[in-house]
């Protein structure tokens, strides 16, 4: 029984423990942050590791908590982008006053994701939701010299506010119908009332604010350019990721009854979403808000491919997911990079960007095709998948308008390209020094953008262990 | 013979030109790539023939299925016909002179050659697909690397153009997508082959057969859709242009042809008058606008949307001498456009201009330069002797064969361009070639060894075709005969 508490809650106890390693660290003496560092992305190396190994499937705490081969692959993938995260802060951090405190943050916010996607329970649902918010608000107040930080952390928190208080809205209510908050007892019962209804929709737009899907989405661009680089990269893709997991596991399980309702909704939000996020990602200047806004389209087309409700589309999901944490973070690296020696952050100051940095430009432009969907990258795969399982329901209008805007997300990505290898700029950005841990983050995400669309075991992988409505 | 050499070639060549320096190293790793290519596509060639006079009737020889996604229908299945052979032989002849033609491109060579041998190996894979996954995606490779060579190495308005033709053929492979996804959950399968012999349900084929057609036809300059042709081969550098006209706009054609008119015939025989009138169109309508061109690039590129509304007509005529006239005039077309823009970047990068009225007399300076224009120019306007003859001549023959006064009507007009042809093709070449020279151009040096052996192998290519015909005829014959037997078997249905 021990034996079990612990191997079932492995991933998460290794969090807790690096969390007490950090807060332990600096009792002794005051380290500095240049050996301080490797050490730390030593440590999240072996968390991700160590959570390939000895997993078991199963259930704790009465069913509130439970855990098997997907859940474990979705911790992995969170516990990767974690880490990758980590190293592309490296140049940012090295000067930071408080990094023990910003690793804390990330790994609380981490731990939450953890207890979000395993729970069995809307309350564990609930306490990971809010466990995995709030840390990332007081971590996007980490640029402490900048009051555009504090705007967004500030603008975070209240907004993130108001998603729980829907979410809650939608449990209590859920739980006045149904007596119970277990996954297991409230997917037995159907839409028979409006009231449980309006209360599933309740619960599905909270999480639709997590993940930014319009209409839930204005506080993403404020909040993405404020924050800082890597605490961006972490809400765009971590916290993101989390939510997509979420929103699956919660949709496929407890919402099963509630089929016709919540396809009727993805299908509208997945195409405001795409629709919205491309208009106004084809006028942004600030890397970070473009970023935001192609990640709202990205989400819709994940949307598309939850709505197709088959094990197809859940594996084509959990890929997709996979493939869009290299794809961004790769972009994310670069900004990071560029962003923490020259303080610039605008694609305009990208002009000519090749002529100084070719190793850079090359990652950022793959970066822009796997987000754009174009072969051999791995994203291309990612959305061929997505919408091929949408396209089972039929439902061709949708997948003719996905693609349409596909090619307007084009314009977008490929105006990147054009501005970092055609434009002229008399002064472009220095050459700038790429720390070891950055190359190498950089690299893992090279590879996971080339590799893992044309190695089809990894799709393979996750379509063996996923599972349908 | 293993067609996977054919993608494996290119992408060691790629691999390797990552680790050269210096625009030395660089073209003569291209140019080892581009040549071994070549002699595989020879030795295919070879070995096809060889297969067929054995008495091998299969319609794809060389088959080779190896599941790439185990739980979704997806494989990586490949396999030619003579129609793919004949795509084959046309992309590699093109891809060597390419290169041979950029000999001397000092601006980031090693990233040129990198994306020239990209583009040749998107084409090579997707002319031996037949799994429409594999297809698509080799589709889409060939793509990208226009957008980055037209928008770097260009000249004019070169990221306009560059941002131009991406977006379109972009969205011409979106249109694709969905055809190809209605295509799948109607039939279960990518596999071309197993499609061709389910008898997709009729109302899916009227459905989803205009987004396949549309989509491939946006590639081969399908009217209204040609808009991207102009102003993306006159700004491409004198290589991407000939890549472009040679082979992506040979990718449409393959398309309409092999996924579209094969998989859906029913949809071909009920949409064939829109197509016809299109095609009309493009064929009328390209050769006025050629006439009042007066960039060399410019007159090209409109002469080949004239040009591959030839090839549309004849998949759209859908009797078998009009289709195999249709392959033939890609083949020649091909050929014949990358001469003529090889020549035209000859006289550019010698005089620095390309429009007609600065230029004149050239055949003094550069006599070998002028001939290549010259012979490029009588092949277009279908001169006997050369490929352009014998291609639009089938066509014409084969449009012939479709009674019906739409059919009629059209194939008459089209007939007539020919005229219009013959009247810019003379023009410009009389004004360039000939007349008085201009005392600046006096100094000029002729081709170069590179520009000869380039223009030397598409021209032995043109006059191959043109005087012997029957021997691509025999290559390409018994592949456009397996495809009216799919388009017949669906006549008789109905």
């Amino acid at each position: 029984m021990l034996m079990d508490f612990f191997i079932l809650l492995k991933q998460e106890l290794v969090i807790v423990a690096i969390i007490f390693l950090l807060l332990f660290i600096n009792l002794g003496k005051d380290r500095s942050n240049e050996s301080l560092l490797p050490l730390i992305n030593v440590v999240l190396l072996l968390n991700v590791l160590l959570g390939f190994f000895g997993s078991k499937e199963g259930s704790l705490f009465g069913e509130m908590f439970h855990t098997g081969k997907l859940i474990i692959l979705e911790k992995n993938i969170l516990n990767l982008a974690t880490w990758i995260i980590s190293l592309l802060s490296f140049s940012w951090l090295r000067t930071h006053k408080h990094v023990i405190e910003f690793y804390i943050l990330l790994l609380t916010a981490l731990l939450g994701m953890f207890f979000m996607i395993s729970s069995g329970n809307l309350l564990v649902l609930y306490l990971g939701l809010e466990m995995s918010t709030i840390p990332i608000a007081a971590a996007a107040n980490f640029d402490l010299a900048k009051r555009k930080s504090s705007e967004a952390a500030m603008k975070m928190i209240i907004s993130s506010a108001f998603s729980s208080a829907l979410v809650l809205l939608g449990i209590s209510w859920i739980y006045g119908v149904s007596g119970s908050l277990d996954f297991s007892v409230i997917l037995l019962q159907g839409p028979d009332s409006p009231f449980r209804i309006f209360a599933f929709i309740l619960l599905v737009s909270g999480f639709a604010f997590k993940m930014s899907a319009v209409p839930f989405h204005l506080w993403t661009a404020d909040v993405y350019e404020g924050a800082p680089v890597s605490v961006t990269a972490y809400l765009s893709v971590v916290s993101k990721a989390s939510v997509v997991f979420v929103i699956l596991a919660f949709l496929y399980n407890a919402g099963k009854a509630f089929a016709d309702t919540w396809y009727h909704i993805l299908i509208v939000l997945s195409i405001l979403s795409i629709i919205i996020g491309n208009l106004f990602a084809l006028r942004q200047n600030n890397f970070k808000r473009f970023l935001a806004f192609s990640s709202i389209a990205q989400v819709g087309f994940i949307f598309i491919g939850i709505a197709g409700s088959s094990q197809v589309s859940s594996a084509a999901v959990v890929y997709f997911v996979l493939v869009y944490v290299f794809s961004n973070l790769a972009a994310f690296g670069v900004v990071a990079l560029v962003s923490a020696v020259s303080g610039k952050e605008n694609i305009s100051d990208y002009k000519a960007f090749y002529t100084t940095n070719p190793l850079l430009s090359w990652v950022l432009t793959i970066a822009m095709f796997s987000l754009a969907g174009v072969p051999p990258t791995a994203g291309f795969f990612g959305k061929f998948f997505l919408l091929m399982a949408g396209a089972a329901k039929g439902n061709y209008w949708l997948i003719g308008i996905a693609a349409l805007n596909m090619v307007v997300s084009f314009y977008y990505y490929l105006r990147v390209v054009k501005t970092i290898f055609m434009e002229e700029n008399s002064q472009p950005i220095e050459k700038l020094a790429i720390p070891g841990a950055s190359r190498l983050a950089l690299y893992i995400c090279l590879a996971g953008m080339l590799i893992a669309g044309l190695a089809s075991c990894v799709y393979d992988y996750i379509y063996s262990i996923s599972f349908g409505l | 013979m293993n067609l996977s050499l054919l993608i494996l070639f290119p992408l060691v060549t790629a691999i390797i030109l990552l680790f050269c320096n210096g625009l030395k190293q660089v073209r003569m790793v291209a140019l080892a790539g581009a040549g071994l290519q070549l002699i595989l596509a020879i030795f295919l060639l070879v070995a096809f023939l060889q297969d067929r006079s054995m008495g091998n009737q299969l319609t794809m020889l060389f088959e080779y299925d190896f599941v790439w996604f185990k739980n979704l229908p997806i494989h990586y299945h490949i396999g030619v016909d003579g129609i793919s052979i004949a795509m084959i032989l046309l992309t590699s002849c093109i891809v060597f002179a390419g290169i041979l033609i950029s000999w001397t491109m000092e601006k980031l060579s090693k990233e040129f050659f990198f994306l020239l041998v990209l583009l040749s190996m998107g084409a090579y894979g997707f002319f031996i697909s037949l799994d429409l996954f594999t297809l698509f995606f080799f589709l889409e490779i060939a793509v990208i690397p226009k957008f980055l060579l037209i928008g770097v190495w260009g000249s004019g308005k070169k990221e306009y153009s560059a941002m131009k033709l991406a977006l379109m053929l972009m969205a011409g492979s979106a249109l694709v997508f969905v055809g190809l996804l209605g295509v799948y959950y109607q039939t279960g399968s990518f596999d071309m082959m197993k499609i061709a012999q389910m008898n997709i349900p009729l109302d899916t084929q009227y459905f989803f057969f205009p987004f396949v057609f549309l989509g491939f036809g946006i590639f081969a300059a399908l009217f209204p859709f040609h808009t991207w042709v102009p102003d993306g081969h006159a700004s491409a550098p004198t290589a991407a242009s000939m890549f472009l006209a040679g082979i992506s706009m040979k990718l449409g054609g393959y398309g309409c042809l092999r996924v579209a008119t094969f998989l859906m015939p029913a949809a071909a025989h009920y949409y064939s008058p829109i197509i016809i009138v299109l095609a009309t169109i493009a064929i009328i309508y390209g050769a006025f606008a050629t006439m009042m061109q007066t960039d060399l690039k410019y007159i090209n590129a409109y002469s080949s949307v004239s040009h591959c509304g030839f090839v549309i007509l004849g998949i759209g005529m859908l009797t078998q001498t009009s289709i195999k006239g249709a392959v033939l005039q890609m083949v020649s077309h091909g050929l014949m456009t990358a001469l003529f823009f090889a020549a035209i970047g000859m006289i550019y990068t010698r005089t620095h201009t390309r429009m007609v009225a600065q230029l004149g007399g050239l055949l003094k300076v550069m006599p070998f330069i002028s001939t290549v224009f010259v012979i490029a120019g009588l092949c277009s306007l279908g001169l006997p002797g050369f490929s352009g003859f014998v291609a639009e001549m089938t066509v014409f023959m084969g449009s012939w064969q479709n009674p019906g006064g739409l059919y009629r009507l059209a194939t008459i007009l089209s007939c007539a361009s020919i005229v219009v042809t013959a009247v810019y093709i003379l023009r410009a070449t009389g004004k360039t070639i000939m007349g008085p020279l201009d005392g600046a151009y006096s100094k000029l040096g002729d081709a170069l060894w590179n520009e000869k052996l380039a223009a030397g192998l598409l021209i032995t290519g043109i006059v191959l075709i043109g005087v012997a015909p029957f021997l691509i005829n025999q290559l390409i014959g018994p592949g456009t005969a397996a495809m009216m037997e799919q388009i017949g078997k669906t006549i008789n249905l109905k």
